[in-house]
């Protein structure tokens, strides 16, 4: 049931289980995705990595036809470094961390693999998460220190606020959230004819810009925010939080709390920053 | 006139250390890596990082201490000054990386706590949890970031370095780079390259370190001039959860908490593990070693697993090798709390609970102590002169080496927890001396050196993707690589397997270079950034091998059975006096004859050429390192006789756990 028979099993012994896989794949932007099917060797403790691994290696389709191997980023296999999120029949998750036979207990037909799809394709199951990364630009994520001469040390802090903040330290910037996330949408800046490297870069950031910030970079703004140096610049965070595409576009879906891999409490943040950005906009109207 | 350009290439904590710091100075960064900056391997350390504190000073720890801790935990194969410097900014280091608001883990006062670790009497490593390298390298992934915003630091990710471009003077003056998203070639004209790429581990196959670990960096700026220091010295853990794609780390704290090691004496016993009785089990670390029991130092747990399922053929599956880490006869609650995280992992990837099933777990290649030959310049209190330009140069002017790419710090074999402060250090402190090798006047390199060395990468791009169909299998061939490394180079070494193996690896080369891609595409070719690097891997395997089988001896990690001295034999007290002058004889005759680095230096015929370096021991003189030898207390002492015997008034005193002021004899 779980695993089929092969038959074009070497050397005539006992037959080979394969694991049927069906992957998604386009070949560069702006192309049509397609469905290719391979038949991978069961062995045991795989994970989702390794089923890409041997594609790569066998380079051939279900039907023997030689192709390209599936592109896919990944990097740690440790769940830590946040590279290979994809959609794993259907659920935004890690590949590293996604067990082969416990995948196949859900889903006895086979493993179907797809690019994220909030964010714009680069090929097969790569995705182009540039976005990610310029939220944490937005929200001034990290703490603003004089310089990196000795100064002694940081602030004290109590066993509570470290065990407090040490979760959301660990975000690993995976998007998981955003890929589950109803009000973040995909924002794709394809190149228009003529325009330069900075000009797209130009034209995507702005647009960026004015997309939802989404609960990663939320829950980062809280994060800093906590810190005894961070909060220094919690009016700026505040202002991006506020600004369009901020945390008022968060519709309460608490998607992204449950395909966080890392169980970070994600829509405590959002609460919080929520809170946080009410009371700031009170003060601003009556600073002014 | 200008501000001065650095190109550093790799964006794990040495790399972002460093970006930062020149930043700082105003230098104009760009930063290139395989992956975002924010998904590199320092994201796997766990641990802690090492330093002299507050609390450990009060128990009479100095930063000398931590220095010597370094130096005997190494095996005496480093340059002291380097290590004396990094010691010296531990404290800073921590401090810095509190500043910049690492969640450290926190005593109930609100201070940084701090654990043991392996190799050290006090408790120096600052934690955070059990990610304290991801947390680290956040930190400065942030500062980084918001260099990047204010136009400092320009970042390069997904780019793969092919090549330093190097002048007619030999002084590296940039590099070729790859866009592996659009294939496209760029020359980086700099006025100083920095490599901070890591180690190398994929050349075995499967390790506990992430995929970009190559070592194709490193590879291409050592064939074309860059020596290469103490390849041999590969870090080996003992306890690893083999995987079909990855060897992922079971920490040390597992036994620390009472985990059994044992194979059932029944080779391949089939039965479910917990119906094994007690009796038909081998608990083999504490038949062994009744004294330290499971908990034995690392190199030695290391050897006694691979031994028992290699030469003694008890591995508990036929096809993989593996033996038990039992943790089921402890109390779940005290599981739980005690190694929640650790467990988690295991049952996460593994689909087992530990709680209540043995763990399978095999030592596997974990930290390259060996890396690019880098210089120094000492000070006048004996470490690092800050702001030298010599300072973590390679043996290629204007190209530097930081981080697990370098080979400076750890010598034969790395304490725990060291290597964070050692990456950290590096790139914090070359950073000075680069930016004074930067600014230094000289002419442009000429457009025509930018354009010839991008040609030379784009024809063996091309050569590459035009391979005729049907020839070798590049994953096969590093399958079959990883394999070969991985038996004859890791634990135990033995001069005719490495011989052999030598010459396997160029037969494995050989094939490469009939190597069919299956992707010929331009666009986002994972197939040909992949071949390229396995094509790089084998000068690395190569000197690794050589510089094995050239080192007759054991020290640190390079073990070899055929020239180990054993411990003493005899029992009358005459006897053992007698044994232990002689070990100490050979001791001194051993250390004249081996204590230097191995430099590797990539021959035009395609070989390493092996030459020796001596070493740097002005601070604190070798002696034995006898952890559990039979007789060591013995052999120690008539070791210190020999070294009070030998200093002279005014001179050098021997070390007797205090500090001392020695010069090398």
């Amino acid at each position: 049931m779980i695993m089929k028979t092969n038959d074009h099993d070497h050397g005539g012994q006992t037959a080979a289980r394969t694991i049927p896989v069906r992957v998604l794949r386009q070949d560069a932007p702006g192309q049509e995705s397609y469905w290719e099917r391979h038949d991978v060797p069961w062995e045991p403790n795989m994970n989702v990595i390794s089923v890409l691994q041997k594609v790569a290696a066998i380079a051939r389709s279900q039907d023997g036809r030689p192709v390209a191997p599936v592109a896919w980023d990944c990097n740690c296999l440790e769940e830590v470094c946040g590279s290979c999120t994809m959609l794993i029949n259907g659920r935004t998750r890690m590949a590293c961390s996604a067990l082969v036979d416990r995948v196949l207990e859900e889903h006895p037909d086979g493993i179907e693999l797809r690019p994220m799809s909030k964010f714009p394709v680069v090929r097969d199951l790569v995705v182009d998460r540039r976005r990610l990364f310029h939220s944490l630009e937005r929200v001034k994520a990290w703490v603003p220190v004089d310089d990196s001469f000795d100064h002694g040390p940081g602030p004290r802090i109590s066993p509570e606020e470290q065990e407090e903040a040490y979760p959301l330290s660990e975000c690993m910037s995976c998007g998981c959230c955003l890929e589950a996330c109803p009000q973040f949408t995909r924002i794709e800046t394809p190149r228009r004819e003529g325009e330069t490297d900075e000009q797209l870069a130009a034209r995507r950031t702005a647009a960026y810009d004015q997309g939802f910030i989404g609960a990663h970079a939320i829950s980062q703004a809280v994060l800093f925010n906590k810190h005894p140096t961070g909060r220094m610049m919690a009016d700026e965070r505040m202002t991006a939080l506020t600004a369009p595409g901020g945390i008022q576009m968060c519709g309460n879906a608490q998607n992204c709390v449950a395909v966080c891999p890392k169980h970070i409490p994600l829509t405590r943040s959002i609460a919080r920053a929520g809170r946080s950005a009410t009371l700031w906009a009170l003060k601003k109207l009556f600073d002014r | 006139m200008a501000q001065p350009r650095v190109l550093v290439v790799g964006g794990g904590l040495a790399g972002l250390a460093a970006s930062m710091r020149l930043a700082e100075l105003g230098v104009e960064v760009d930063l290139m890596s395989l992956v975002p900056v924010k998904r590199s391997h320092s994201v796997c350390a766990q641990g802690g990082i090492n330093s002299v504190n507050a609390l450990t000073r009060q128990q009479g720890d100095t930063e000398w201490k931590h220095l010597d801790d370094t130096v005997y935990g190494g095996d005496f194969l480093q340059h002291q000054p380097p290590v004396k410097e990094m010691a010296d900014w531990g404290p800073r280091i921590i401090d810095l990386m509190d500043r910049l608001g690492v969640p450290f883990n926190r005593t109930p006062e609100g201070f940084r706590d701090q654990r043991r670790f392996g190799g050290t009497l006090y408790k120096r490593t600052a934690f955070a949890g059990a990610t304290t390298g991801q947390q680290l390298l956040y930190a400065l992934d942030e500062q980084v970031r918001r260099f990047e915003v204010e136009g400092k630091i320009r970042k390069y990710e997904f780019w793969d370095f092919l090549a330093p471009v190097i002048d007619d003077s030999g002084r590296c003056r940039g590099a070729v780079c790859q866009d592996m998203v659009s294939m496209q070639f760029r020359s980086f004209a700099a006025d100083a390259v920095i490599l901070a790429t890591g180690g190398c581990g994929l050349v075995y196959g499967r390790s506990t370190m992430s995929m970009v670990c190559t070592g194709s960096a490193v590879s291409r700026v050592y064939q074309a001039g860059a020596a290469y220091g103490n390849g041999e010295f590969i870090q080996v853990h003992p306890t690893a959860i083999p995987g079909a794609d990855k060897l992922r780390l079971m920490s040390e704290s597992a036994r620390g908490e009472g985990g059994r090691v044992w194979v059932p004496r029944t080779p391949q016993d089939p039965r479910d593990p917990r119906t094994i009785p007690e009796a038909e089990r081998s608990y083999f670390l504490e038949e062994r070693y009744p004294k330290y029991m499971n908990l034995v130092p690392r190199d030695i747990a290391t050897r006694e697993i691979f031994d028992i399922c290699t030469t003694e053929g008890l591995s508990i599956e036929k096809d993989r090798l593996c033996v038990y880490l039992d943790l089921t006869h402890i109390p779940k609650e005290t599981l739980d709390r005690k190694l929640g995280g650790i467990l988690d992992t295991y049952e996460k990837f593994q689909g087992v609970d530990p709680r209540t099933n043995p763990m399978k777990i095999f030592p596997a290649v974990h930290y390259s102590m060996g890396g690019l030959w880098v210089d120094y310049e000492k000070s006048p209190s004996g470490g690092m002169l800050e702001g030298s330009p010599r300072n973590q140069q390679t043996s290629v002017p204007g190209l530097y080496a930081i981080g697990e790419c370098d080979y400076q710090y750890h010598g034969a074999n790395r304490l725990g927890a060291n290597s964070l402060l050692s990456c950290i250090f590096s790139g914090l402190f070359c950073a000075a001396g680069v930016q004074v090798s930067a600014g230094a006047k000289r002419a442009p390199a000429t457009e025509s050196l930018y354009a010839s060395a991008l040609r030379r990468q784009e024809e063996r791009h091309e050569a590459l993707i035009q391979r005729p169909g049907g020839g070798e299998n590049p994953y096969g061939i590093h399958h079959e690589l990883g394999d070969l490394m991985t038996r004859v180079a890791t634990v135990v070494r033995r001069n005719d397997q490495l011989a052999s193996a030598y010459d396997e690896v160029c037969a494995l080369e050989e094939r490469w270079r009939r190597c069919s891609l299956s992707d010929t595409g331009n666009w986002t070719n994972q197939n040909v950034v992949f071949t390229k690097s396995l094509g790089d891997m084998f000068p690395l395997a190569k000197l690794i091998l050589k510089g094995a089988l050239l080192r007759d001896e054991c020290r640190g990690a390079h073990y070899k059975p055929d020239f180990e001295m054993p411990g003493i034999a005899a029992t009358d007290a005459e006897g053992k006096r007698r044994e232990a002058e002689q070990w100490c004889d050979r001791f001194e005759v051993n250390t004249n004859k081996w204590l230097k680095s191995t430099i590797a230096n990539h021959g035009a015929d395609g070989h390493p050429q092996i030459t020796y370096e001596e070493i740097d021991t002005s601070l604190i003189p070798p002696r034995p390192r006898l952890y559990g030898l039979v007789g060591g207390e013995l052999i120690e002492e008539v070791w210190r006789e020999r070294l009070r015997a030998r200093s002279t008034p005014g001179g050098h005193r021997a070390t007797e756990g205090r500090e001392v002021e020695a010069t090398r004899s």
